[in-house]
């Protein structure tokens, strides 16, 4: 017995032109501005046009990026994290002040530093559980917290404002290889975060849209409710969301302490805007449930091309904070205005 | 299918649900209280009730949303208390909820298999979903020829038709279904009934929640009226008619007072329009209050 019933086609829905299916696409703002953006330095500064600086470009994108790009996974899950940018050097300080006060390995302080940034995110998350604040204000707390405890700690470890160098310890040279060596593509120097940005964006593009948890993070974004009721674990996916933004923290906050050598207690406040423009740049809304992984990494390369093609052109660096201002609204009424286009409404 | 650990067969006439004089608080109010209620495999249980008495909160509780606040749950004999819908979905109950449940912003076919994604090794499969979710949408009546058109942008209908065929598709053991005609269209709403039908001769046990007394009775095998939280009737379909099931809902007498106070307003008259003052309209004949039924 079939009791299948059988509708004549519905004509009014008409198939979508493929350019309009890819206009629909979230980061296709972002990927306009990053094109405006080379074209107008491109132009103007000579700098700009030369390969060997694509490096350094990418490498400034690629400091932005790395947390651009894990904020956004966490925007998309519907959440704000305000503490990720102290959070980048509360890991690289945990790195330092471990290995150099109990005279370990620098392996040793980059574990701790990884079970650290970890647990700062599950924190978050469990606490954002637990009290149903929203996020904005639980991870607030923890920008307090955490910057607070970066300047305290190394005030009582280093004796100053500075983590104490570490190339002194065990481990040490290795530790650089890999989190702050470079490797050389033809005419460009392509320092190591770069590579890491771009897994990372692979990883979490993938993730997000090909894999079981994506489909939940798009769920509890777009209505945590409904995705409770059909038997989404809200909470555990909201947490691993922190946590993977502790992970992005640890993989930048790692790099800076070996590029650098040493790390400053008040540095990275403010850096959680840059992640979050980025992020909204390449499509995310700030109510969660729609985003884009690769918009958010194109976001923070039109960061990386502005700062330096500010310098590069040889304009006063001053603007670059207006600039970004003047690029984050027009970009966001950009994807409102292209999407729209796209729906047809 | 979904992933059913424990579709134990129930051994004879056991039914499948047991509650025990079940009751649910939020805070001071006591929306459940004292219910004892049977949900057998292979029949069609109705809840029926006014607005606010108690029905999504009693089908809340089986689905895993809330917790119980008194007496107990028995599923298949065994003393249950689900602190999250997952268990219960994992146990083969599930269920279309009176708001849907659906995220606005997601694909069609990804809301289609939220919480039960197919996968394939680590990833989706992407494919499969999308081809299911289609079919089953189809046989349900509706055609959305582009599943990855987000669910947001659809009509409430639509939207109600996609929760219902996720619901008869995962559903193992029990389909739950609150109010799943409110919004649909007549033939809609035949083909929701059929699938009741359908799942219970496929053995489910199907709890379904509507004011529409004759749809009830359409697929009704055993019928329970909740009133200010308690149940008011508990009846097999032998021991009711489809007249005493309407009179009975609407409280017997409640509709007696109702048509004696409607009795002298002329359905076929039709008067001019005019303007009135806001708050004019009851003062000046109270015997012509609107009939305040929103569902038919
Ligand atoms: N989350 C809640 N917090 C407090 N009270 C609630 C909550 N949910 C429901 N109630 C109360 O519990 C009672 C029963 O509500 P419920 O939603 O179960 O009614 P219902 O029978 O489904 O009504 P309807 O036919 O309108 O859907 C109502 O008085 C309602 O105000
Ligand atoms: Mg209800």
């Amino acid at each position: 017995m079939s009791t299948v019933t059988t509708t004549p086609a519905d004509d009014r829905v008409g198939t979508r032109s493929a350019a309009s299916t890819v206009l629909a696409r979230p980061e296709v703002g972002a990927l306009i501005g990053a094109i405006a953006v080379a074209a107008l330095f491109f132009a103007v500064a000579p700098a700009f046009r030369s390969v060997g600086n694509v490096g350094t470009i990418l490498y400034g994108s690629s400091t932005i990026g790395i947390m651009a790009v894990v904020v956004a996974l966490l925007m998309i899950g519907g959440e704000f994290d305000l503490s990720a940018g102290v959070a980048v050097t509360t890991s690289g300080l945990t790195a330092a002040h471990t290995a150099w006060y109990f005279g370990l390995n620098v392996w040793a302080g980059v574990g701790v530093a990884l079970l650290m940034s970890l647990a700062i995110g599950a924190f978050n998350g469990w606490l954002l559980h637990k009290t149903g604040l929203p996020s904005f204000l639980v991870t607030l707390g923890t920008f307090f917290v955490l910057q607070g405890v970066n300047l305290a700690m190394t005030r009582v470890i280093a004796g100053g404002v500075s983590s104490n160098s570490l190339n002194d310890l065990d481990g040490f040279d290795s530790a650089k290889a890999v989190f702050a060596s470079s490797l050389t593509l033809g005419p460009v120097e392509v320092k190591i975060p770069v590579i890491y940005w771009f897994l990372l964006t692979v990883v979490a593009a993938v993730l997000l849209l090909r894999s079981r948890y994506g489909n939940w993070i798009f769920a509890v974004g777009g209505d945590s409710a409904a995705a409770r009721a059909v038997g989404v674990p809200v909470v555990v996916t909201k947490i691993a969301l922190f946590m993977g933004v502790g992970f992005g923290a640890w993989l930048l906050g790692m790099h800076l302490l070996f590029e650098y050598n040493n790390l400053q207690s008040g540095q990275g406040v403010g850096n959680e805007f840059i992640y979050i423009i980025a992020a909204v740049i390449g499509g995310c809304l700030l109510t969660g449930g729609y985003g884009s992984i690769v918009g958010a990494a194109v976001g923070a390369l039109i960061f990386g091309m502005t700062q330096l093609g500010i310098t590069y052109a040889g304009w006063n660096p001053d603007w670059f904070k207006t600039f970004l201002g003047v690029m984050l609204i027009s970009s966001v009424l950009v994807n409102m205005y292209v999407k729209r286009k796209a729906e047809g409404r | 299918m979904s992933t059913v650990e424990e579709t134990v067969a129930p051994t004879g006439d056991r039914p499948v649900l047991e509650l025990e004089n079940c009751g649910k608080s939020y805070g001071n109010v006591h929306a459940l209280r004292g219910v004892n209620i049977n949900v057998r495999q292979g029949e069609v249980t109705c809840v029926l009730g006014d607005n606010g008495a108690g029905k999504s909160t009693l089908i809340k509780i089986i689905s895993g949303l809330h917790e119980y606040t008194e007496g107990s749950m028995k599923v298949n004999g065994v003393v249950r208390q689900f602190n999250s819908p997952r268990v219960a979905q994992a146990m083969g109950i599930a269920t279309v909820y009176q708001d849907l449940a659906l995220a606005p912003l997601m694909a069609v076919w990804r809301n289609f298999f939220l919480g039960n994604e197919v996968r394939k090794g680590p990833f989706l499969d992407i494919p499969t979903m999308k081809r299911v979710a289609g079919e089953e949408l189809t046989k349900m009546g509706i055609e959305i020829p582009d599943l990855d058109r987000p669910v947001g942008s659809l009509s409430g209908g639509q939207r109600q038709v996609i929760a219902i065929a996720r619901a008869i598709y995962f559903g193992a053991k029990v389909i739950i279904l609150d109010e799943p005609t409110a919004a649909l269209g007549v033939k809609q709403s035949g083909v929701v009934l059929k699938y009741i039908v359908k799942a219970r001769d496929a053995g489910l046990g199907v709890i379904f929640i509507t004011h529409n007394p004759h749809h009830a009775y359409l697929v009704g095998n055993h019928f329970i009226i909740l009133k200010l939280g308690r149940v008011a009737l508990d009846a097999h379909r032998d021991e009711l008619t489809l007249e005493q099931l309407t009179g009975e809902m609407a409280g017997g007498q409640e509709l007696d007072e109702l048509s004696h106070e409607l009795a002298g307003a002329d359905p076929g008259k039709v008067v001019e329009g005019h303007e009135v003052e806001r708050g004019a309209v009851f003062d000046r004949e109270p015997a012509a209050a609107p009939d305040h039924e929103e569902r038919q």
